[in-house]
């Protein structure tokens, strides 16, 4: 570790904690409907948008109709995307004549992408065509991007409002939130990177005769416009199969740094439009706080565990940090960072290859996974996982002192701690228990490309980062397998709307409630000892439910490097 | 629920024009106008010919150039496209080695290279990035310690002075952004061509 990689790191933390009162403010008045500066353009926009689709501005709906529209929109996200990438071979903008996606990793990818979580099994330069690419995949990662966010704002109204029948209205939070967050930031950021080196063209790949007189085919494409929203929509599926890490999605150390940034900025936003809807902007502050508190401990472990390099490195008397599956340009602080932005969000970007990472250093990006990517978390689903923590805490400090919980001025009763349990548990359900069966099944083993531990590991970040919709992967593993692909969109399909069901009956529950005055008795939820108990909540129900499996790969990697072993 | 089939399927309509055809293709004909050169990939066109982007690193085998990194990346085998054989810089196929910490794959590997690199520069220091892998296997950049380390090999490749050949590197390095941001490094294919201008000038 070095004195200029912390104060890299430093600096990152430093731009995205001063973005988060603007951009809160910002996002707060989109979604109470107010007047922003874009208006004047984007509002003939949205008005056509609702009359064609005959959508009643003030007509708001339950936590039921919000939650059924959301899923009737997924459903025809996904089968659009499906039929484009079945149908790619007859379709336009495709110069690299690329063939028919066959069905099941159709079926893989289609759900990847309605999910946010961008796991993917294939290489986009050598599969996807141009138009798929912006149609498919660019269009998702808008979209579901933007349910994700709508979805925290439903939950948020449901702590703000008081004795109140209705959440909002999903289509009309949909349409602001596409047109007035995301498409401006997006616009900016495509141009900023296209500046720094990212190509946007719809050129076929560029043929080249290196100096020594090889042919080195170039794929380029319309990288940038789908730079942009993976990363602040927190999508993370690379235009090229090396993703962040490819020197024409991430080219300089300024593309990382703001990439990186962006990644957080919304997520990191939303708690301070969490503070604004509920009136205490501190009570925005105490969860950002719970969050950085995770976040730097897992920043402080990856860096020490990469920089201290890995075994056969250090075997050969080779220092400067495990180099294997990094880029110069970002070294081993930027590198390390990161991995573990991009897990803590549920982007799953990576600018350096996890597979290769230490088995400490890629043990923290595993952790932040299983914990259910709330710290920050992606745009929207980090908010409602983290609230969802919040009651199960606030329910835990009931229980010390024997008196009804709180929070935010609403009683957390039977109902919303039963529904917080649910979706917490849901997930190890997944990323556990299909991992326990991968491993027993020949076909799925053949798929692992490390032996020993490792190989355990890569199943186990498989599963975990489709359930947790990150999308990020221990690389090597050949997922591009029927049993992969089925088991992996069923993941990821559990681990989306199976816990933002349960989110938002809690929403509307709470919406329902008085609001109770603040008492004696109230447990003070925007202080440190709040914070502290959050944080301890959180990584007890983690450490209880996934250590186990967490002995089996990295820990034994750990100690199998250390004893100089390899497989 | 069938009342959501209609702002459903005008909404994936609409957005999808806007977030997928208009956005992407705006941006490309905005793009394409502001930063022709960048947009198009930053190539390097020497006598109308692309000889590479200055992004993307190139396979370097010869003793006349400076090698870049190893590059784990792969192309299908000719002889049977169901399996892939080794194609480093293969810029249309980016990949990591993926191998983890305990590989035995990765030791032999790392065995094998600094033998030979130990051969090329007997007691200097290898530095651990000529050595290793890069994420995407296209890394067009090394460190300015890895590049010194191939000073005598190339400098005796050419004919030229070690002394000039280093300066040569020490001119090509780009330092952190504000001093900071990033990590010092050198652009392979660029210091290659100021290398082959030197040689051509002499």
């Amino acid at each position: 570790m070095t004195l200029n990689g912390w104060i890299q790191i430093l600096i990152f933390c430093a731009i995205v904690v001063a973005l988060v009162v603007p951009l809160g403010w910002y996002m707060t008045r989109v979604f109470e409907g107010a007047r922003t500066p874009l208006s004047i353009v984007l509002r003939p926009v949205e008005l056509v948008l609702y009359r064609l689709g005959g959508i009643d501005e003030s007509r708001e709906q339950d936590w039921l109709a919000y939650t059924v529209s959301m899923l009737v929109f997924h459903v025809g996200g996904f089968l659009l995307l499906y039929a484009l990438l079945r149908l790619q071979v007859w379709l336009p903008l495709n110069p690299q004549e690329m063939s028919a996606v066959p069905p099941e990793l159709s079926f893989n990818t289609a759900v990847s992408f309605i999910t946010n979580t961008n796991w993917q099994n294939y290489g986009g330069e050598s599969t996807m065509s141009y138009l798929v690419q912006m149609l498919g995949l660019t269009h998702q990662n808008f979209l579901s991007a933007a349910s994700g966010i709508v979805l925290a704002v439903a939950l948020i109204r449901g702590f703000s409002r008081v004795s109140a029948h209705a959440i909002g209205n999903f289509w009309v939070d949909l349409v602001r939130c596409t047109l007035y967050v995301l498409m401006p930031l997006c616009i900016l950021f495509t141009l900023f990177l296209v500046w720094q080196g990212v190509p946007q063209t719809l050129g076929p790949s560029v043929e080249a005769t290196t100096l020594e007189g090889a042919e080195q085919t170039i794929a380029v494409g319309p990288v940038a416009s789908q730079v942009a929203i993976k990363m602040l929509g927190t999508n993370g599926g690379g235009f090229f199969n090396a993703n962040a890490a490819h020197p024409f999605e991430n080219p300089t150390a300024l593309s990382n740094l703001v990439q990186m940034v962006a990644i957080f900025a919304l997520g990191a936003a939303l708690t301070n439009v969490f503070g604004r809807m509920v009136g205490d902007q501190r009570q925005g502050w105490a969860l950002l706080g719970a969050m950085g508190v995770l976040f730097l401990a897992g920043v402080a472990v990856t860096y020490w565990a990469e920089a201290a390099g890995s075994g056969p490195l250090n075997a050969l008397g080779l220092d400067g940090g495990n180099m294997e599956g990094k880029e110069v340009r970002f070294g081993i602080a930027l590198s390390s960072l990161f991995a573990v932005i991009t897990t803590a969000a549920s982007c799953g970007a990576v600018n350096a290859m996890h597979d290769s990472f230490t088995a400490l250093g890629g043990m923290v990006p595993l952790i932040n996974m299983q914990l259910g990517e709330i710290i920050v978390g992606g745009v929207g689903a980090g908010l409602y996982g983290m609230l969802i923590f919040v009651i199960v805490t606030i329910f835990v400090a009931g229980l010390m002192v024997g008196r009804t919980p709180e929070y935010v001025g609403k009683k957390i009763e039977a109902r919303e701690v039963k529904m917080a349990m649910l979706a917490i548990l849901i997930l190890p359900l997944m990323y556990l228990g299909w991992t326990a069966v991968a491993v027993v099944l020949p076909p799925a083993v053949a798929s692992i490309a490390n032996p020993g531990p490792h190989g355990f590991s890569e199943v186990l970040y498989a599963y975990t980062s489709q359930t947790a919709n990150n999308g990020s992967a221990f690389a090597g593993l050949t997922g591009n397998t029927p049993f992969y692909n089925i088991t992996g969109g069923l993941s990821m399909l559990v681990g989306r709307f199976c816990v933002i069901i349960p989110a938002m009956a809690i929403a509307g529950a709470l919406a329902a409630k008085k609001r109770v005055p603040a008492s004696a008795g109230t447990f003070p939820t925007h202080g440190g000892l709040f914070v502290g108990l959050l944080v301890g909540v959180i990584v007890i129900i983690g450490g209880l439910t996934f250590f186990p499996a967490l002995a089996l790969g990295p820990v034994v990697e750990h100690l199998a490097m250390t004893a100089g072993t390899t497989f | 629920m069938f009342r959501d089939i209609r702002p459903a399927l005008v909404l994936l309509f609409g957005l999808t024009v806007l977030t997928g055809l208009v956005y992407p293709l705006a941006m490309t004909g905005i793009a394409g106008v502001l930063f022709p050169s960048q947009a198009a990939g930053s190539l390097i066109t020497i006598e109308g010919k692309v000889v590479g982007s200055s992004l993307i690193g190139q396979s370097f085998t010869g003793d006349r150039y400076f090698h870049g990194r190893p590059s784990a990346t792969t192309a299908a085998d000719p002889e049977d496209p169901s399996k892939s054989v080794p194609a480093p810089y293969n810029a249309s196929n980016s990949m990591g080695s993926n191998l983890g910490p305990t590989s035995k794959v990765l030791a032999d590997r790392l065995e094998v290279d600094m033998t030979a690199l130990r051969k090329e520069n007997p007691g200097a220091a290898v530095p651990v990035d000529l050595v290793t892998t890069s994420g995407s296997g296209l890394d067009p950049d090394l460190s300015p310690a890895a590049l010194l380390f191939q000073v005598p090999r190339v400098a005796a490749a050419r004919g030229l002075p070690e002394e000039q050949v280093r300066r040569l590197v020490e001119s090509q390095v780009q330092d952190r952004l504000l001093g900071l941001i990033g990590e010092p490094r050198v652009n392979v294919l660029a210091l290659n061509l100021v290398l082959d201008r030197a040689a051509a000038g002499r």
